[in-house]
């Protein structure tokens, strides 16, 4: 039951970072491939019926954690304190440059916002990347399940390493890439013209560098993290999910059409995630302690009464909630007219 | 969750009436509804999180119960709210008018279901049900059912969301005696009063009668130390007074220029004027609430505002009925300068209530102190608070600047902005 639950996390967390990934990875090109205000609307109004509904996937992805591994949620959420704050923060700028940047006219407030919307992304990116980096390295947990890391120590992945160390930089760096490339992909396939073609030369220059950072960080990953080695040996089938990630990563490269690289995209992400994901399992989030105080599926899931409750309503909500953005995403297919654009509620 | 129900109202008479009008009213406080929405999600995500970040003790031993309600939350409500609301207000081109209605309707309801998923969380810290102790201290669901159907919600649930329909009527009147004032958009003007007045003359009454009433009754039931407090009553007595004003001083345990109501305390409580009501000396000092006087004036700030605001309704109502409020400029004044009450009130209210559950975090379960993350240093704490308390300003000062300026723009341009430019 408690394996099903990790599953389901994972499928949330990863569809938050598809998601919500495209938004992030528009605001951090379009100051770079737009060359006019009309085409800054565009790219906003590419993401703005959707960014909303794509950021509550981290926000139910957050409550399920909750509700089915308590221990974990409330282990990692206090002690990654620091940095999770100043990601709300990032979120919250994010969120109101977005909403408010078309309210007035004026050469001093969109410029503003566009920047402030460019900068909140682009440090989103890296502080889930190094998120990410931090759950596969491991924490120093202590016998009840908690820690505490200050931002940084000395860079190095050892037992005293902070948030950031040489290693959670690197999947970092990957992850900003990946995102700068989702967004480019994104905005490719919903713009056209100039704007279009900037977006798609930058995501396929870029697509080289994120291509080498996975090589390094897979590789990194495997000396880091020994659980992986072990998960992958024990369970050969497992080897699925990179593939999977391998797979979307050429299919960017090889496909012609718009749709097909950015599906491409987001089969990337998604094996990338969960690759990571199957890597570490059955472990939640790894002590580079003392391997005894790692939390696991098994330690860190709530009574199975409430697990078992909780399917009841988790399946119909969630297949709802399918419904609801294949209704929108239909709603609004089909590309943004540049210069064309309504301003919406602005 | 007040105004998302006056615009579904808007809409209805548009698509009943055929009439234009309404629906540009809809259109021009959808552009408001959207700010408040755009403040609501990113001050709103921020609260998830802080249950793991600052209460881990807390989240660790409750988590398998809170966390059923704020993940349905996630998953009933808050995808249905935000997927419907960018429906609703980039595709009103786009759609028939009776699917525009019905996404109108589709926010409305995700964001009244997610009032009560969230009431459902509170009602359980003050009245926890449905769980089991584990050895461990781990708190256990075992009833799924009683946490959703907690007999605290009830009252607290419809307590809260009216108190949403009253601040949303108050602004709404409130910028209508606005336009009536400034002898601008004058007929949109009358639209918003009569809506307000409507809407808030009902609303108010309910606050009291029967939502404020049940919610009373609960506390005296369940939490007889906060009933105490909030009423200043030190010594048990028959046939309690209710006391209007006077200052709580809890080191000689007696209520300073007290101006009390004779047994009308045992009465609302009772509802009987000889009964025996429990004052704070009947139980022990530890389980006092923490903060008694501010407990105390938030509660009477809370009431006496509740008091005003009906009048004021009540009063604007019959002026309404006699077919002479919109030329009445005391009264237009009088609305339009009480804006920021119900907003007061509103947080009086929350603030009774929580300060009310001390000292204890989960009622009778969890002390407050118990619940924190023991690895976060008070300074860390004080550096995100300050980070907070800044950027919140920001907000705050945003908020303020773009809801004045769409006021300032009217509803008679909201056209002109959601075309083509």
């Amino acid at each position: 039951m408690a394996t099903i639950w990790f599953g389901l996390v994972a499928v949330m967390i990863a569809f938050y970072v598809v998601l919500d990934g495209f938004d992030l990875g528009a605001g951090i090109v379009h100051l770079f491939i737009t060359r006019n205000d009309a085409e800054r609307r565009a790219v906003l109004a590419s993401i703005g019926p959707v960014w909303d509904g794509n950021e509550v996937w981290l926000l139910a992805g957050g409550g399920t954690l909750y509700f089915a591994f308590p221990a974990l949620y409330a282990s990692s959420f206090s002690g990654f304190y620091l940095p999770l704050m100043i990601v709300l923060w990032l979120l919250i700028l994010r969120g109101i440059a977005i909403e408010f940047r078309n309210h007035i006219r004026s050469l001093v407030w969109q410029p503003l916002w566009d920047v402030v919307f460019a900068g909140a992304s682009g440090l989103l990116a890296i502080f889930f990347g190094a998120a990410l980096g931090n759950v596969v390295r491991g924490v120093p947990l202590d016998r009840s399940g908690e820690f505490f890391l200050p931002l940084w120590t000395d860079f190095t992945a050892g037992k005293e390493s902070g948030i950031l160390d040489w290693y959670t930089m690197l999947i970092a760096v990957a992850a900003f890439l990946a995102l700068t490339v989702h967004g480019a992909l994104w905005v490719s396939l919903k713009t056209e013209d100039g704007l279009q073609q900037r977006a798609h030369q930058l995501a396929m220059r870029v697509w080289w560098a994120l291509a080498a950072s996975i090589a390094v960080i897979t590789w990194c990953s495997f000396v880091v993290q020994p659980q992986l080695q072990t998960s992958f040996a024990e369970r050969p089938w497992g080897y699925v999910f990179p593939l999977i990630a391998l797979a979307g990563l050429i299919g960017m490269r090889i496909f012609g059409g718009e749709l097909q690289k950015f599906l491409s995209s987001c089969v990337f992400i998604l094996g990338m995630l969960t690759s990571a994901a199957f890597g570490l399992y059955p472990i939640l989030l790894p002590s580079n302690g003392d391997p005894a105080f790692s939390l696991t599926v098994a330690n860190a899931a709530a009574a199975p009464y409430g697990l078992r409750i909780g399917l009841f309503w988790f399946i119909p909500g969630m297949l709802l909630t399918t419904c609801y953005f294949v209704y929108t995403y239909r709603s609004f297919a089909g590309k943004v007219r540049t210069g064309v654009v309504t301003e919406g509620h602005g | 969750m007040g105004l998302a129900l006056l615009i579904l109202i808007l809409k209805t008479m548009a698509l009943r009436t055929g009439n234009e009008h309404y629906a540009q009213a809809a259109r021009f406080w959808a552009k408001i509804f959207a700010i408040n929405f755009a403040m609501g999600v990113v001050t709103g995500i921020p609260m998830e999180f802080q249950f793991g970040t600052n209460w881990a003790r807390f989240s660790k031993a409750a988590g398998g119960v809170i966390g059923q309600t704020l993940a349905m939350e996630g998953v009933f409500s808050f995808f249905l709210e935000s997927s419907f609301l960018g429906v609703f207000l980039y595709g009103e081109k786009r759609l028939s008018p009776k699917a525009h209605w019905f996404a109108a309707f589709l926010v409305c309801a995700g964001s009244w279901l997610s009032g009560y998923f969230i009431i459902a969380t509170d009602a359980w810290m003050q009245h926890p049900t449905g769980y089991t102790l584990a050895a461990n201290g781990e708190i256990m669901l075992s009833s799924f059912w009683g946490l959703l159907l907690n007999p605290w919600i009830f009252w607290q649930y419809l307590h809260n969301m009216i108190g949403a329909v009253v601040t949303g009527s108050f602004v709404m009147a409130a910028v209508g005696a606005f336009y009536l004032l400034t002898k601008r958009n004058e007929d949109f003007g009358r639209t918003f009063v009569r809506l307000g007045v409507i809407a808030g003359t009902l609303a108010t009454i309910m606050m009291v009668f029967p939502t404020g009433d049940g919610q009373g009754r609960n506390i005296a039931a369940q939490q007889p130390p906060t009933l105490a407090a909030m009423e200043g009553l030190f010594e048990s007595v028959d046939g309690a007074p209710l006391a209007i004003l006077g200052q709580p001083d809890v080191e000689h345990h007696r209520l300073d220029n007290p101006f009390t109501i004779p047994r009308a305390l045992s009465f609302l409580t009772y509802q009987r004027w000889q009964a025996r009501v429990r004052g704070l000396n009947a139980f022990p000092p530890d389980e006092w609430p923490d903060n008694i006087p501010l407990l105390y004036y938030s509660y009477h700030i809370m009431v006496g505002l509740g008091t005003i605001l009906i009048g004021v309704m009540v009063l604007c109502c019959w002026s309404l009925w006699r077919g002479s409020l919109y030329r009445q400029a005391p009264l237009l004044w009088l609305l339009m300068l009480m804006l920021p009450f119900p907003y007061i009130a509103t947080t009086a209210g929350w603030v009774t209530a929580e300060l009310g559950r001390q000292p204890w975090l989960i009622y009778g379960i969890m002390r407050t102190p118990a619940g924190v993350s023991p690895h976060v240093s008070a300074g860390n704490a004080l550096f995100t608070l300050i980070g907070f308390m800044g950027i919140y300003t920001i907000l705050a000062i945003l908020f303020l600047f773009l809801v004045s300026r769409e006021i300032e723009e009217g509803p008679a341009q909201t056209v002109e902005a959601v075309a083509p430019v």
